[in-house]
Formats: structure tokens, C-alpha cells, sequence
């Protein structure tokens, strides 16, 4: 550590590049905060949109139009607005109208940004959910039928599983799309990646540099995921299905 | 189901009275009635188009009736509305399809246990053992971890037919489960089935296989734009058809 701590100040010195994260334990340590908390919001996003998403794709399918037409108007407001309005107006709009518990809000921004982009990432997982159910054969399900599974079996046994092959690589775009868009909480200054190398770059004036920083930050944690989702689709992958 | 004919009284377990559907403005069944006793093979053949297969689903309810009666055991299908009564019905009643349509996501031996095990709620090891036992009866033993996409048609056809025996069926419904095989596999579910209706089970077959309705049915039905033309044992039916309709049939597919 102390090697490359090292390296870095001589660096800086011989060519002006100034990469405090390297030395500084301040900068180093409200960098790798701010990287744990873009990992932490991306993580909740992710898990709760892919809940949220298959949900909301079900209520699709639902025999009670009221409930399709609400499930498909929540897809298109979240679908048709700007996220970065959204989140302002769960912050601004809602945020204040929240009680207070001991003089602080219930809710602080990290929470906000949760279900801001929680919502927005399970409309769009929604309607890939959607698509994935429409392309399991109906074939498939009159022989769930016809060996006697209920209705639930039906879908949990065979129409998910089969849905969730096909919906694979678009699944994999939106969680792309999920990890990139968690910059937008620093306008509500969530203390993550993007929010933290700002601080830095205003403190230590060194912009260029922090800026490639942070690309091949969110480079490293996309290619994370691109891996675990090629992963999985292998491993989920069936002869004579989906290829 | 293996010694209960014996002393049983013989009563058709499948009874299908006046049964109407259509599709929109297409009438499929015009009308059509049939009985079928336990033990007992039949056959249902006719040119394409004729209602067959919709018969077919009419009979374990993957296609409610518009008019008309179809009893199978205990069950009145045609008034079942409940998921819970159609599900008893299914229980006792199996299906084959044409296209096979095993879950592709689940190994032979796992399309075989999976309704056992989810639907009758049997144990897991019991159900193994019978899954086995079914893929030797349709001479598919060592194929038990190979995924559906991995067999031919007519491997797939008999894991099918594997799957629905598991459920320990009253009647098996085969829907022209050998149209989409070529020549040499058709023989080996041929053989198959064959062997189920020799071992007294029952089933209703929608087939083109003349030959084989000829040799293995105790009676066949002719039908035609919904309705039964003629009826008999496959004698009477192949050898002296007494409609004009049948024997205009019969010279055009033998």
C-alpha cells in the first residue's frame, strides 16, 4: 500500500497527474464511501426493481381490468417522465410532507433515491417481464394445465422460468442502465460515487483526472454485472430453447 | 387400475351426450356423442379440421363446452367451474400432445416427477423410483438427465407419454401424438401405446394411423364438420362402412 501511495505522490510531483485517492486517506476514504454507496444503491435498486417489476408484470395479466389499467398506468408514468424529475419530486414534493422523528425526516435522500429508482427500473423490468411471459408457448401451459397444476404452479413452475430465459439479455441492459442512472441522486446529494469525486475535484482541483477515475469506475462495476448475467444465462441455458 | 375391471360393472367411464362448440362463428363439435367403457381403446379419426382435437380438450376441460354433456367417472366436466374441481378432474385424466410439449427447462426425469410431486403431493423418493420405472416401460432408460431438446421427436413422444402415466391416470387422451413424427420413430410410440392399451388402459385416440386404429381400437368413430358419421368396431367401421362419407374417406387415406 505505502508502495503505491508512493508511486502516486511521485507521480504527481514528475508530472503534474494529481491522484490523491492514492494518498490522501481522507480523499481515499470519502472516495471508497462513495463507492460503497453506489454498490449499496445499485444493490437495493436492483433486487427491488426485479421484485417490484415481475409484480407489477403479474397485475399485467390480471383478470380485473382495474388492475391492469393501474399496473399499466404506473409503467407509463415511470416510463414517460424524466428520471431526474421524478426524483426531485419525491425529494422536494414528498420528502417535506413525511413526519419527522426526532427532528430528523423519516426518509433522508440515500432512501429516496431507493425508491425513486427503484420504481423507475421496475417499470421498465415490467414490461421485459411482460414480453418474456407473452413469449412462453401457450402449448406449455395447456400441459401445465392438463397435468393439474394450479394457476400459481402454472406460473411459478413453468411460465416464469421459461420467461425469465428469454428475458435475459434485456434484463441484463437494464440493470446496465439501473447502475448508471444512480449518479442522478447526486442532485439530491446522496453521498455516491459521482457525489464524492465531486467533492474531491472541487477541494483538490484535479477534474480531469477524477473524471477519468470515475469512468473506469463504473466501467469495472458494469463489466461485474455483464459477467454474473452471462454467467447465469449460461447456466441457464437449455438445449433446444431460447437460442 | 390394474384389477379393477375385473369385477366392476361395465359402465362407460368416459360419456360425451350432444356435446356443441364453436369459435366464434365456426362450429367445431356439431352435436357430437360417444362413450367409452374402462378398458377399452378407441379411436376418433376423420379428415383434418373435423373437431377433433377441440373433442379431445373438451373431455378434461382445457376447453370448456357451449352445449351438451361429458362425464368422465364421477366428474360432470361440463359443470365444473372451480380451479380446484378441474384440477381433480386432471388428476384422473391425462393428455398427449401432438408437439409433445415437455417443459424444456427440465430433464426427462424431471418433466416425469414434477407433477407428482407439485400435484398428488407424493414423496420425492417414491416418485423418483416410479419415474425410472416409467422410462424403462417406454424403453427411455439412460436417457433420464438428457433435457427434451436432446431427444428426437419420438423420444420426446414417449417422455410425454412417461409423464402423463406418472400422474397414474383413470383415461389417456392422445391428440395425434405421432403427425409430427418421421416413419421410424411413429413406430416406436406406436409400440408404445400398444402396449398401454393391451395392459387395460383407457384411452381415447385422435389418430391418422388407419393400421394401427385398425389393429389396437375396440371401437372407432368417424367424424367429419363436427358431427360422428359413423361408428363401429374397427371390423365393421374399415371393413364394411356403410356411409358414403366413410368409404369416400377410407379410399382416400388407405
Amino acid at each position: 500500500m505505502d508502495d503505491i501511495a508512493a508511486w502516486f505522490r511521485w507521480l504527481h510531483q514528475t508530472s503534474g497527474i494529481k491522484l490523491t485517492i492514492f494518498y490522501d486517506s481522507y480523499d481515499r476514504s470519502r472516495f471508497l464511501e462513495g463507492f460503497a454507496t453506489t454498490l449499496k444503491l445499485s444493490a437495493y435498486c436492483l433486487i427491488l426493481s426485479l421484485l417490484l417489476g415481475a409484480f407489477t408484470a403479474w397485475l399485467c395479466g390480471s383478470k380485473i381490468a382495474a388492475v391492469r389499467r393501474a399496473a399499466n398506468g404506473f409503467v407509463q408514468l415511470f416510463r414517460n417522465t424524466p428520471p431526474l424529475v421524478q426524483l426531485y419530486f419525491f425529494y422536494f414534493a414528498l420528502g417535506p410532507l413525511l413526519p419527522k422523528v426526532g427532528g430528523m425526516p423519516l426518509l433522508g435522500s440515500l432512501g429516496w433515491a431507493v425508491i425513486s429508482l427503484t420504481l423507475l427500473e421496475a417499470a421498465f423490468a415490467a414490461e421485459i417481464f411482460r414480453a418474456g411471459i407473452e413469449a412462453v408457448p401457450r402449448a406449455m401451459i395447456e400441459a401445465a394445465e392438463s397435468l393439474g397444476y394450479s394457476r400459481a404452479q402454472v406460473f411459478r413452475l413453468v411460465v416464469l422460468p421459461l420467461a425469465l430465459r428469454v428475458t435475459m439479455p434485456a434484463m441484463t441492459n437494464n440493470l446496465v442502465n439501473l447502475v448508471k442512472t444512480t449518479t442522478l441522486a447526486y442532485a439530491i446529494a446522496v453521498p455516491e460515487l459521482l457525489y464524492m469525486s465531486a467533492q474531491i475535484w472541487s477541494e483538490q482541483v484535479n477534474v480531469p483526472e477524477m473524471m477519468v477515475v470515475l469512468l473506469i469506475s463504473y466501467v469495472a462495476i458494469v463489466g461485474i454485472i455483464n459477467q454474473v448475467m452471462q454467467w447465469l444465462e449460461a447456466r441457464l441455458r437449455v438445449p433446444g430453447f431460447g437460442q | 387400475m390394474s384389477d379393477a375391471g375385473l369385477d366392476a360393472p361395465i359402465v362407460p367411464i368416459v360419456r360425451i351426450v350432444d356435446v356443441h362448440k364453436s369459435f366464434g362463428a365456426v362450429e367445431v363439435l356439431r352435436g357430437i356423442s360417444l362413450a367409452v367403457n374402462r378398458g377399452e381403446a378407441v379411436c376418433v379419426i376423420g379428415p383434418s379440421g373435423s373437431g377433433k382435437s377441440t373433442l379431445l380438450r373438451c373431455i378434461n376441460g382445457l376447453i370448456p363446452v357451449d352445449r351438451g354433456e361429458v362425464f368422465v367417472g364421477a366428474h360432470a366436466v361440463h359443470k365444473l367451474r372451480a380451479d380446484q374441481e378441474m384440477i381433480a378432474l386432471r388428476k384422473d385424466v391425462s393428455i398427449v400432445f401432438q408437439q409433445y410439449n415437455l417443459f424444456p427447462h427440465k430433464t426427462a426425469l424431471e418433466n416425469i416427477m414434477m407433477a407428482p410431486i407439485q400435484v398428488l403431493k407424493q414423496s420425492k423418493e417414491e416418485v423418483e423410483a416410479r419415474a425410472h420405472e416409467l422410462l424403462k416401460k417406454v424403453r427411455l432408460a439412460g436417457k433420464e438427465n438428457s433435457y427434451p431438446g436432446e431427444l428426437s421427436g419420438g423420444q420426446q413422444q414417449r417422455v410425454a407419454i412417461a409423464r402423463a402415466l406418472a400422474m397414474r391416470p383413470s383415461v389417456m387422451l392422445f391428440d395425434e401424438v405421432t403427425a409430427a413424427l418421421d416413419p421410424e420413430t411413429r413406430k416406436e410410440v406406436l409400440v408404445t401405446i400398444r402396449q398401454l392399451v393391451e395392459e387395460g388402459m383407457t384411452s381415447i385416440l385422435v389418430t391418422h394411423e388407419m393400421a394401427f386404429a385398425r389393429e389396437i381400437a375396440h371401437n372407432v368413430y368417424f367424424t367429419d364438420h363436427g358431427v360422428i358419421v359413423e361408428e363401429g368396431t374397427p371390423a365393421q367401421l374399415f371393413g364394411s362402412p356403410q356411409k358414403e362419407r366413410t368409404r369416400a374417406f377410407l379410399e382416400q387415406v388407405l
